[in-house]
C-alpha cells in the first residue's frame, strides 16, 4: 500500500441540452429576466482596434447546420493583454474590454456572428512566437462535453508557420480548419465541423 | 495566486463524445483525437464577472420571474461550494442554472411537452460564489419530462449548471440530479458516464440541516473544477 493521493475528482460534464438558452441566453428564449445578459459586448466601446466580424455555422457529421449550439469566446485585447488578474500586464488592458463573448446559433439557419476586434498576440510558452487568436468553446444538445478550438486569421500566415499549436497538427490538411477565411474587409468566415471530412481540430488543454 | 498550469483533465471521468445510447450525439460527436496542447497565458486565463453584472434577484428563481404570485411546486434551496481538485476554494466565480418547472415544462419555444407553463416561473438563475466559495439558489424542484430518444424515455428531474472557474480551462456545464430519483439510472444521458462514482457525484443530497422549517427543503451540490499545479508557470520546462 502507498499513501492515498487525496485529490478531489472533477465534476463530470453533461450535455447543455436543447434548452441551454433559458439559462445562458434567456433573451433568445423569450425570457425577459436579467437586466444585462452576459457576453454581448466582447471588446467594449473603447477598444481602439481593428473591428472584425466572424460569421460561422457549426455543422454536424452529415453537413447539417447545428441550430441549437451555444458558443463562447475568450480572447485578448489588441495589445495581447487578457483581462484577467493573472496576466502580468492586466493593468494596461483596454478600458471596458471584457474579452468574453457568448453567442447562439440562429434557430433557423444555424448561423452566428462574433463581433469583436482582432486580438494581439498573447505571449507564448518559454518565449515561443505567438499568433493572435480568439478561443471558442462550443456546447450543444448531443455534445457531452464542451469543445475547445482556436480561430486564426489568414493575414498571420507567417506567424502561423511556427505557431506551436498549428505546427503540432500531424495531418497538415487539418490546419485549414483553424484558419478563418476573409470575405470582405473586416469580415471573416469560420465554419466549425463536428465530424467527418471537415472535422475541426479540437483541443485537449 | 501565481500563474500555474492546470492539471490535465481526466477524460475517463467524463462521457466520451460518442455514446450511441444518446442518439443526438451520434452525428454531433468528433471522431478524431483531440489535439494535446501545452497551456499558455491564453489558456490559464478566462472570463471574469462581478456583482455589477448581476441583479439582486438573479439567484432567486422563486421571485425572479414572479408576475403577481409565486410559482407552483416544491420550494427548495440548492446550495454548495465550488472547489478545485486540490480542495482549494474557487471564489467569485459565476454559477448559472436553468431548469424545467414543477410540471417538467421548460420556458422555451422548442419545448412542446404537455406539462403546463407556470406564469411565475422563468427557470434561470445566476450567482457568484462568495469569498468562502459558497453559493446558493432558491428555486422550485423541477419535474421529470419525456423526450424522444427512445419511446418512453424520461429525463430525471435535473437542474443544468454552468460554471466558469478561474480560467477557461475550468469551464464546465453539467446537470444536477436529486437523491432518490429512480429515473436517474434509466436515463440515456446519465448512462453516457461509465464511472458509477462519477454519476453519484452528480446527485445532490437532501440536506435537512439547511432546510428552512415550514418553508423549503434543501439540496446540497458541491462542484469540483480542475486543479492546478503548484509549479510556477514560467519555470516549468518544456515537455515536463
Amino acid at each position: 500500500m502507498v499513501q492515498a493521493l487525496a485529490y478531489l475528482k472533477e465534476t463530470t460534464s453533461q450535455t447543455a441540452g436543447p434548452y441551454v438558452h433559458i439559462g445562458l441566453a434567456p433573451g433568445a428564449a423569450g425570457i425577459q429576466i436579467y437586466a444585462t445578459e452576459l457576453g454581448t459586448d466582447i471588446a467594449g466601446p473603447d477598444a481602439r482596434a481593428e473591428p472584425v466580424r466572424i460569421t460561422a455555422v457549426v455543422y454536424d457529421g452529415l453537413g447539417a447546420p447545428v441550430k441549437d449550439a451555444l458558443i463562447e469566446v475568450w480572447q485578448a485585447d489588441a495589445s495581447g493583454i487578457c483581462p484577467h488578474p493573472e496576466d502580468p500586464r492586466v493593468g494596461q488592458v483596454a478600458q471596458g474590454f471584457r474579452g468574453s463573448g457568448r453567442l447562439i446559433s440562429d434557430f433557423d439557419s444555424g448561423e452566428f456572428a462574433i463581433d469583436t476586434i482582432k486580438p494581439g498576440a498573447v505571449p507564448g510558452r518559454m518565449g515561443s512566437v505567438p499568433t493572435p487568436q480568439p478561443n471558442p468553446w462550443i456546447v450543444s444538445r448531443g455534445s457531452n462535453i464542451g469543445l475547445s478550438t482556436r480561430i486564426y486569421f489568414p493575414k498571420d500566415a507567417t506567424l502561423q508557420a511556427t505557431d506551436p499549436a498549428l505546427s503540432s497538427i500531424e495531418q497538415r490538411v487539418r490546419t485549414a480548419t483553424l484558419i478563418a477565411r476573409k470575405t470582405a474587409p473586416g469580415q471573416y468566415r469560420f465554419d466549425i465541423g463536428l465530424q467527418g471530412d471537415r472535422e475541426t481540430v479540437f483541443r485537449d488543454i | 495566486m501565481k500563474p500555474a498550469e492546470y492539471d490535465m483533465r481526466d477524460r475517463g471521468l467524463h462521457p466520451p463524445a460518442l455514446h450511441p445510447g444518446y442518439k443526438t450525439a451520434v452525428p454531433r460527436s468528433p471522431r478524431l483525437a483531440l489535439l494535446t496542447l501545452q497551456q499558455s497565458l491564453s489558456e490559464i486565463t478566462g472570463p471574469t464577472f462581478g456583482q455589477g453584472d448581476l441583479g439582486p434577484l438573479d439567484h432567486d428563481l422563486v421571485k425572479n420571474f414572479a408576475h403577481g404570485g409565486d410559482p407552483v411546486g416544491r420550494r427548495i434551496i440548492r446550495h454548495g461550494r465550488v472547489l478545485d481538485e486540490n480542495n482549494r476554494p474557487v471564489p467569485e466565480t459565476l454559477v448559472e442554472i436553468w431548469q424545467a418547472n414543477a410540471s417538467g415544462r421548460s420556458r422555451h419555444q422548442k419545448d412542446s411537452y404537455l406539462g403546463a407553463l407556470d406564469p411565475n416561473f422563468g427557470g434561470c438563475g445566476r450567482t457568484l460564489t462568495g469569498a468562502d466559495r459558497y453559493y446558493f439558489f432558491r428555486t422550485i424542484k423541477p419535474g421529470p419530462y419525456p423526450w424522444l430518444n427512445h419511446v418512453n424515455s424520461w429525463r430525471p428531474a435535473h437542474i443544468h449548471v454552468s460554471v466558469f472557474g478561474t480560467s477557461f480551462r475550468q469551464r464546465l456545464i453539467t446537470q444536477l440530479y436529486f437523491q432518490g430519483d429512480p429515473l436517474i439510472a434509466k436515463c440515456p444521458i446519465v448512462q453516457t458516464i461509465s464511472d458509477a462514482a462519477a454519476v453519484d457525484r452528480l446527485i445532490a443530497a437532501l440536506d435537512m440541516n439547511s432546510a428552512v422549517p415550514m418553508d423549503c427543503l434543501a439540496y446540497r451540490f458541491d462542484i469540483v473544477l480542475r486543479g492546478r499545479g503548484s509549479t510556477l508557470f514560467e519555470n516549468r520546462p518544456e515537455g515536463n
